[in-house]
Order: C-alpha cells, then sequence, then structure tokens
C-alpha cells in the first residue's frame, strides 16, 4: 500500500474515533457534577482581578461593591 | 549583554547595506534600506545606554506600556485600513480614480491587498495582542513574561506591517490571498509570533489563578494555529536570497488547498477564536458579571477547535478538488452553525439580568450588536458554503458583503467597544471624554455596515443570476460587462456605507484624543501581594 492510501486508511478510522471520543471526553468533563465548583471559580476570575474594593450594605445602585454583593449570592448557572 | 547586542546590531547594519545594494527587486531593496537604518538607530540607542544605570523595572504592577501602544497602534491602523478601503470601493464605481500618473503604484489590483491585510492584520491583529496581553495579565494575576519581549512582539509586529504594506505597493507578493507578503517578511513574522506564543505561554505558566481562563484558551489557540497556518502555507524556495521572488513548494490543486485550507482558519482562528477571547473577557467585565455558563463555554471552544479547521474546502467547489473534499468541507461548515450560535448565546445571555444596560451603556450596545452580527454571518457563511447555494453566490458580491457584515459588524464592533473599555482604565480616566460621540460612533457605524452589506447582497445575487441566464437556444443572455455596468449603483451605495463607517472610526479617534490628552499612563497593582522572589 502507499504512503497516501496507508494515511487516509489510519485518518478514516482509527483517528477519526480517537478525535471524537476526545471531543466527547471534553463535552463529559465539562458537564461533570464534581465539577461545578471548579467552573464557577473559573467563571469568577475576570470579576476578581481588580483591587478589592471596601463594601458597605451593598444598597446604593450604582457602587461597585454593589456588583460584588450580586457576585457572592452567586450566579446559579455557572 | 550591551556589547554582545552592539556586534549583532552592526552585523544586520552591514548585511541590510550589501542587501540594498545587490538587491534584483525594488521591493526587497526598500526593505534592506529600511532594515539598515532601523539597526543602525538601534545600534546608536545601545551605544549611547551602554554602562549607564538602569531604570529598575516596575514592581507589582501590570505591564501596561505596550498595551497603551497597542490600543493606538489599533486606532491608527484601523483608520488607515477603512480608508484604503473606502478609497478602493471608489475605484470599482469610478475606475478614472485609478489615476494615471499613481500607476502602478496606486492601482485597485496593488491597493486591495494592501486594505484586506491594513484591516485584518495591522487593525485585527494589534486589537489582539493588546488585548490578549491585556487579558492574561489580568486573568493570570500577574504581570507578563518576559520583560521588554513584549515590547519586542509589539515594534517587530509594525514592522512585518510596514513592509507587508511597502512590498504590495511595490508589486512583492506570492499572490496567495490574506498571505500575499513574501518569503523574507514571512520568515520576520515568524519570529515575532513565536516571541509572542513565548510571552503569552510564559505569563500562564506563571499565573497566580488555579484555573486558565477560558479566554486564555482562545487566545492561546489562535496564536498557535496562526502559527501552524502561516508556516505551512509559506513554504516557499526563494529565486535568490537577494531578491522578493519566491517560488511555492506545493502546486496545482494540491496548492490552492493549502490556501483555503490556511484562508479559512485565517478566519477560524485570526477573525474567530481571537476575538471570542475578547469576548469572553470584556463582555462579562462590562455587564459586570460572570459568562452566562462556563460550561457551555468548554464545549464552544473544543467544537469550535475540533471544526474549523476541515471547513476550507467550502472555498473549492466545482474545482479541479475531489468531491470528497469539498463536502467534507461543505459537512463540517454547516456543523459549525452549532458552536458559533451556542457561543453567541453564551454571550448575549451573559446580560441577563442587566438588559436595561442596552440602553443607558452605549459600549455594552457595541458589545451586543458585534455578538450579533457574528450571529448573523456565521449563519449566512455555512449557507454559502452549501454546493447549490454557493454555485449562484462564488465570484459574485454576495461573498464581498459577506465577509464585510463578519468584519465590520463582528470584528470591528467589538474591537471599538474594546477600546472604549481600555483607553481610560490604561490613561488613569473614569470614562471617556465624550459619551455621546460613543453613540454617534455606534449608529454611523451601523448604518454603514447595512448600507455595505445589503447593496452587497443585491449587486451579488444580481450578478450572479445574470451571469447564469441563458436564453431559449440555450446561449447566455448577458455578457459580463453587462453586469459590471449593472452594478454601478450599488457600488456607489456600498462607498458611502465605507464613509459612514469611516467617519465613525474618525469620531472615535477625536474621543480617543480628547481622553488621553493630559492624561498620566495609569499603574493597576497586581491583585496578590508578591513575595520577594
Amino acid at each position: 500500500m502507499d504512503t497516501y492510501s496507508l494515511l487516509r486508511e489510519i485518518a478514516d478510522s482509527w483517528v477519526l474515533l480517537a478525535m471524537f471520543c476526545f471531543f466527547i471526553g471534553t463535552a463529559i468533563w465539562a458537564f461533570l457534577p464534581s465539577q461545578n465548583r471548579a467552573r464557577y471559580d473559573a467563571s469568577m476570575i475576570p470579576m476578581r482581578d481588580e483591587p478589592a474594593i471596601k463594601t458597605c450594605s451593598g444598597t446604593c445602585e450604582n457602587c461597585a461593591s454593589a456588583k460584588a454583593t450580586f457576585i457572592g449570592k452567586g450566579a446559579s448557572h455557572v | 549583554m550591551d556589547y554582545l547586542k552592539l556586534i549583532l546590531l552592526g552585523f544586520i547594519t552591514l548585511g541590510a547595506a550589501l542587501a540594498s545594494s545587490w538587491a534584483h527587486d525594488l521591493a526587497y531593496q526598500l526593505h534592506a534600506l529600511l532594515l539598515m537604518f532601523i539597526a543602525f538607530g538601534m545600534f546608536v540607542w545601545v551605544l549611547r545606554n551602554t554602562d549607564e544605570p538602569k531604570a529598575a523595572p516596575q514592581d507589582g504592577v501590570y505591564t501596561d506600556g505596550v498595551i497603551r501602544a497597542g490600543v493606538i497602534a489599533t486606532a491608527f491602523w484601523g483608520v488607515a485600513g477603512f480608508l484604503v478601503g473606502t478609497f478602493i470601493a471608489f475605484q470599482l464605481a469610478f475606475p478614472e480614480l485609478n489615476f494615471e500618473w499613481g500607476q502602478p503604484f496606486t492601482n485597485f489590483g496593488r491597493l486591495r491587498p494592501l486594505h484586506t491585510s491594513a484591516v485584518i492584520f495591522a487593525f485585527g491583529g494589534n486589537a489582539l495582542i493588546a488585548t490578549s496581553f491585556y487579558v492574561v495579565q489580568r486573568t493570570s494575576a500577574v504581570k507578563l513574561w518576559g520583560g521588554n519581549t513584549a515590547w519586542f512582539v509589539f515594534w517587530g509586529y509594525q514592522l512585518f506591517i510596514v513592509l507587508a504594506a511597502t512590498g504590495y505597493l511595490l508589486g512583492a507578493t506570492q499572490s496567495k490571498e490574506y498571505a500575499e507578503p513574501e518569503w523574507h517578511v514571512d520568515i520576520w513574522l515568524t519570529i515575532v509570533w513565536l516571541a509572542y506564543l513565548a510571552v503569552f505561554l510564559g505569563t500562564i505558566f506563571k499565573r497566580k489563578e488555579r484555573h486558565i481562563y477560558v479566554a486564555n484558551w482562545f487566545f492561546l489557540s489562535f496564536i498557535i494555529t496562526v502559527a501552524m497556518l502561516h508556516v505551512v502555507n509559506n513554504l516557499s524556495i526563494p529565486v535568490s536570497i537577494w531578491g522578493s521572488k519566491s517560488v511555492q513548494v506545493f502546486s496545482g490543486v494540491q496548492d490552492a488547498m493549502t490556501q483555503w485550507w490556511y484562508g479559512h482558519n485565517a478566519v477560524g482562528f485570526f477573525l474567530t477564536a481571537g476575538f471570542l477571547g475578547m469576548m469572553y473577557y470584556f463582555v462579562p467585565k462590562q455587564a459586570g458579571r460572570p459568562v452566562y455558563s462556563y460550561k457551555l463555554s468548554i464545549i464552544h471552544f473544543w467544537a469550535l477547535i475540533f471544526l474549523y479547521i476541515w471547513a476550507g474546502p467550502h472555498h473549492l467547489h466545482y474545482t479541479a478538488l475531489p468531491d470528497w473534499a469539498s463536502t467534507l468541507g461543505m459537512v463540517f461548515s454547516i456543523i459549525l452553525w452549532m458552536p458559533s450560535w451556542g457561543g453567541m448565546i453564551n454571550g448575549l445571555m451573559t446580560l441577563q439580568g442587566a438588559w436595561d444596560k442596552l440602553r443607558t451603556d452605549p459600549i455594552m450596545r457595541m458589545f451586543v450588536l458585534s455578538l450579533g452580527f457574528y450571529g448573523m454571518s456565521t449563519f449566512e457563511g455555512p449557507m454559502m458554503s452549501i454546493r447549490a447555494v454557493n454555485s449562484l453566490s462564488h465570484y459574485t458580491d454576495w461573498t464581498i458583503g459577506h465577509v464585510h457584515s463578519g468584519a465590520l459588524g463582528w470584528n470591528g464592533m467589538i474591537t471599538f467597544a474594546c477600546i472604549y473599555f481600555l483607553t481610560p482604565k490604561l490613561w488613569g480616566r473614569e470614562k471617556m471624554h465624550s459619551e455621546s460621540a460613543i453613540n454617534w460612533h455606534f449608529w454611523l457605524a451601523t448604518l454603514g455596515i447595512v448600507l455595505y452589506a445589503a447593496s452587497m447582497w443585491v449587486t451579488g445575487i444580481m450578478e450572479g443570476l445574470m451571469w447564469r441566464e441563458v436564453d431559449d437556444q440555450g446561449f447566455l443572455v448577458n455578457s459580463f460587462a453587462d453586469t459590471v455596468s449593472a452594478k454601478f449603483p450599488m457600488y456607489v451605495v456600498r462607498g458611502l456605507g465605507g464613509l459612514l463607517f469611516l467617519s465613525g472610526a474618525l469620531v472615535m479617534v477625536w474621543n480617543m484624543w480628547m481622553t488621553i490628552r493630559g492624561a498620566e499612563p495609569a499603574t493597576t497593582s497586581l491583585p496578590y501581594a508578591t513575595p520577594a522572589e
């Protein structure tokens, strides 16, 4: 068998299967219940990168710490 | 170290001087001269600073200087690219604008790659480098790795842009769409790009956060894939090392397939994955809440990576490419609908509970519009990749309209929004100088895109239908020139759309100028106190 046909055969069978399994694996890994905490934690990274703001009662509408309060209460679907 | 630098710069100056003297063509000669002057200037600069006390780098703050430069460069190249684009749009409507006195340097054929490269690589590329440096530092809670390497990436990239642009005008091109620069410019870009990869990866490696935030996954895939695409598609052998002309290693249909594997993934990884990296950081930031679903973003990432790489052959329907290959490209393009729309929904739903911001916050409105255009062009693209649709749309202006709704709508709008987000932050201002100017920019740009896309749909479909029209004897009804004259009104409308988009960008530049004027560069300290290393 020439190189092209050999590589084609491998690519069309085992490599395809391996890539497909890897992809399904990532999907399962993303939704694994044990990883919930990690997902939540990672999604909060952009909210952490500014110097901490002193918190008040969080009642004032446009106050940056009100944002922090929202985050504290936690988005349900992260 | 300085002595080593001096020796190296001396040799580069000498080598460039020799190259400029032995050059076979004008473009190569100009590039050699340019390199000689830059290397000599740096030689003098290093010499004057040798054995002088060096200013210690600031500790405990983010590396933001290079990002400031990147934001300015993005705006500059954006305006330059839009200007050339508007001009060549009018050149198509009024061919007299291909001035006799400017031949051959200012004709459409040479200005067109200048426009595409200026907007994609100069405007988009600078935006990507600046935002990726910003995001990777903020989400890793450390400063950039490699000290001044980031500055090398910035200036090296600007040099690449200048070399590419002057090369096109002087006729040095390898005639591969979006990969026009000749071999010597390609090699330079490879060096700069590997330095970029090193800075980005180095910063991720020393991160203080446990997780690598999803935006960084997108940026990283963009950097790595572009490196791979660039090297493979530019495999060529120079005719002489003293000239810019080179010969491709691949030929025929293999060359065409390599080119569109490159071309489509340049769209997929440069203009999509990289800009999605921006989306996943700046949209949550501007909305003040985390991304709608982090799990969906993981699926979005892997699905995009796995699918995009196969979509290239849809550019080669009805060619010498085997049918199975173009069918494969078509099928994968259609499957791409899913992750694209998943990603768009993920971005839009981040506003859940903050939809009122659409009314009050013009920057948020820009983000949402850009996501809307992302959704629209990722719907249109797969549709156009279907063979039957492609037989009508291919080679017509519909393609141009599709590209611009993606590039102006998605890439342009998200970049403008990021500039409005970054400029006040980087120069220590509370907000942009004028909020109503942002609103003006928003509407000017939106109206410009609408005029552009609508006129190109009309003219593209008309043109496609005219080309295939046959009479009852089976003869073609229209000559090519008939379609050209029928397109004239739409070409004028398209040019006006470009004019509106350009004036929006000029409003932005004025706004940036007023914001930055008199401001001190801001320093932002790292979130975690760094122990002495």
